[in-house]
């Protein structure tokens, strides 16, 4: 498979009067053609901040502090604004934030909308521009007449297939979805992921697919990356991941966390404590307070991300022990 | 409903309980034509036994808050009833209502959004009891301070009673949460998505904490959730609510091991699970659409427009009741026995 995307030891710090939050520390990553990619962990462990950073928009006080985002070979953190918004930014990669739905402008209709978007990157006639949003109303499995209805008439599944239909029809190649059904049901979450499901197949997309949620993860990413305080712990395929044996005493403690719908169980585990403050991170691994399988290496040395498998990486000192 | 349990052994009877709102309408609308309804709640019938943990499960719009807060005398009923420990709390006011507040109390959702910022946790947990005017002496209501919050585990107690909700986690917030409410030695909690806003890592340190409480004190909750899973783990019993009424009810393990009603079937179907092998398949849902509006509730079954099963009985006939179907196990669905 062709690498579409190349992550290398990116940085992003959040620079505040209290000291400096290190947000994202050493992330390193690759993002193939046609694969769903999955980010996942706990509030605040860089998930969003990873999505806004390819995006080459970091939430303020946010700023590189080196690394490389590698796009087509070529790398986008240097590259000055105008460029990105003409040539990258919804061109190449797109992005579905969280709670883009209820973002709507309550006072255009959803077809002006998504017109006004369409326009501001492609020189069109207003018949053929749309032509193109009803085709794409379409594959997200709207009827074309939602382009006369206010955001408040439509209800929260619909609202988000706007979304997503908007994301798509500059045909990026990249699509950032950043907890795309949370607010949904759990109908209309399981509509939402067989749609995005099709897409993938139909445009060959490569998504990067951000939740909260394990269980989520397993039904749509290929790959999966599970990040904690900044920094990646584990990453691999989905069968590595949920196949049972997961490397990362994190990635353990998270699934065995997660109660299950069609299975008993007597007691679920939970990790003490809570995750740690970014400006100020505890030395070692970022996870060793709360580690189950901590020794003293754990709490003096920083653990790198190095392979155990083959496409399985983690950051671990007892792994393959 | 339960013939069976002697009535000592239920602690909350709720009848044929409706919650219709009307909304404001404009100045057009106020002067002719039909009034719109919205039926949040429209006819429940559930009892809760003492001691036991009992889920109250729907989508949004499916009106299990709203039966929340008519429980917690919130907001009042449009009509059916609501009995407490065998008195009628329907429609009680000022000295018995915060006699019965004092009963059963309520955990919120957002942990964040629940306290006064300016208060310590001291504050917090001391208001309730100069509310009911448990007691005047300071020193006492320290200790009894002390005691809800050894309750709740967080030890040692004295650390915490300085701090400002600010400086605890969302955990922590949630247990300061319920021991506001076991400081005045309820009989019930109401708890309305307890964890949904709790990280997962500590998401089921919270569900143990308030299980080990409800055991100690041999508390009774009504739990009102959205996820099935924490349900299922949680609860004795559920009852899975569709616009406004019960669909199916019984105890957890056999509604969700062996559904009957369409929609729960539905619902168990597309709830995710965290094993491999699921990316290439695209999943089958029985149904589709969404929950309708509660202004505009369908005639006959109020499932019947979405449902794969639905025959024209369905819509032409009266709304089913809940039936039972054996070992505790109700259904609202007069198809049951041809779908099997």
């Amino acid at each position: 498979m062709d690498k579409i995307l190349e992550v290398k030891n990116l940085k992003l710090y959040y620079h505040t009067s209290k000291g400096t939050v290190k947000a994202l520390d050493d992330v390193t990553f690759d993002l193939f053609k046609g694969e769903t990619f999955g980010l996942v962990g706990e509030s605040g462990c860089g998930k969003t901040t990873t999505g806004t950073a390819l995006l080459r928009m970091p939430t303020p006080p946010g700023r590189y502090d080196g690394g490389q985002i590698v796009l087509d070979g070529r790398d986008i953190i240097d590259l000055p604004e105008n460029d990105v918004r003409k040539h990258i930014r919804w061109e190449k990669i797109s992005m579905v934030f969280q709670g883009a739905m209820n973002c709507l402008t309550p006072v255009y209709t959803v077809g002006k909308q998504m017109l006004e978007t369409l326009q501001e990157h492609r020189e069109m006639e207003k018949v053929q521009a749309e032509e193109l949003i009803r085709e794409y109303l379409e594959l997200v499995g709207l009827p074309p007449e939602v382009m006369g209805r206010y955001p408040h008439e439509l209800s929260g599944g619909m609202k988000q297939r706007i979304v997503i239909a908007t994301a798509l029809f500059l045909k990026p190649d990249v699509v950032i979805l950043d907890e795309p059904t949370t607010a949904l049901d759990v109908i209309v979450q399981a509509q939402i992921i067989n749609l995005l499901k099709k897409l993938k197949k139909t445009f060959n997309l490569s998504f990067i697919f951000i939740t909260h949620d394990l269980a989520l993860e397993a039904e749509v990413s290929d790959r999966i990356c599970v990040m904690y305080a900044g920094k990646i712990s584990e990453l691999g395929t989905n069968g590595q991941i949920f196949g049972g044996h997961p490397a990362h005493p994190y990635t353990e403690k998270l699934l065995s966390a997660t109660p299950l719908l069609h299975k008993k169980v007597d007691t679920l585990s939970f990790i003490p404590g809570a995750p740690p403050d970014l400006i100020d991170p505890p030395t070692g691994c970022r996870f060793h307070p709360r580690c189950h399988k901590v020794i003293d290496v754990c709490r003096e040395k920083e653990p790198e991300l190095k392979e155990i498998g083959t496409g399985h990486m983690a950051a671990c000192w007892r792994c393959g022990e | 409903m339960n013939d069976n349990d002697k009535a000592s052994d239920v602690i909350l009877t709720v009848e044929n309980l409706k919650k219709h709102f009307t909304p404001h309408a404009g100045l057009l609308a106020s002067l002719g034509g039909p009034k719109r309804v919205i039926r949040a709640v429209d006819g429940l019938n559930f009892s809760i036994r003492r001691g036991e943990i009992f889920g109250l499960i729907g989508e949004s719009g499916s009106g299990k808050t709203t039966t929340g807060k008519m429980v917690m005398k919130l907001i009042d009923p449009t009509s059916g009833t609501i009995v407490f420990n065998g008195e009628d709390v329907t429609s009680i006011h000022r000295q018995r209502l915060q006699a019965y507040r004092r009963r059963v109390q309520m955990i919120f959702q957002d942990p964040y959004a629940s306290m006064n910022p300016r208060f310590k946790i001291r504050e917090v947990l001391e208001e309730p009891l100069v509310i009911h005017r448990i007691s005047a002496d300071r020193r006492k209501r320290g200790e009894m301070i002390i005691k809800a919050l050894n309750e709740v585990k967080m030890n040692p107690p004295e650390d915490y009673m300085g701090r400002f909700p600010h400086m605890l986690s969302g955990g922590q917030r949630q247990r300061v949460a319920t021991a506001r409410t076991l400081i005045l030695n309820p009989m019930m909690l109401v708890a309305d998505e307890p964890v949904s806003m709790i990280d997962l890592s500590t998401r089921a340190e919270i569900l143990h904490m308030m299980k080990d409480v409800q055991r100690d004190l041999g508390l009774t909750y009504l739990y009102i959730t959205h996820d099935l899973s924490t349900a299922r783990y949680f609860t004795d019993r559920i009852a899975v609510m569709y616009l406004g009424r019960i669909v199916e009810m019984g105890p957890a393990e056999e509604v969700i091991d062996n559904p009957i009603h369409p929609y729960t079937r539905a619902l168990i179907q597309a709830v995710p699970e965290p094993v491999t092998g699921q990316v290439e398949t695209i999943k089958e849902l029985a149904i589709s659409g969404e929950i309708p509006s509660p202004a505009n509730i369908p005639p006959g079954c109020r499932f019947h427009p979405r449902c794969p099963f639905a025959k024209p009985e369905c819509s032409g006939q009266a709304e089913p009741e809940l039936m039972d179907a054996g070992k505790g196990h109700f259904h609202a669905c007069r198809r049951w026995k041809e779908i099997g």
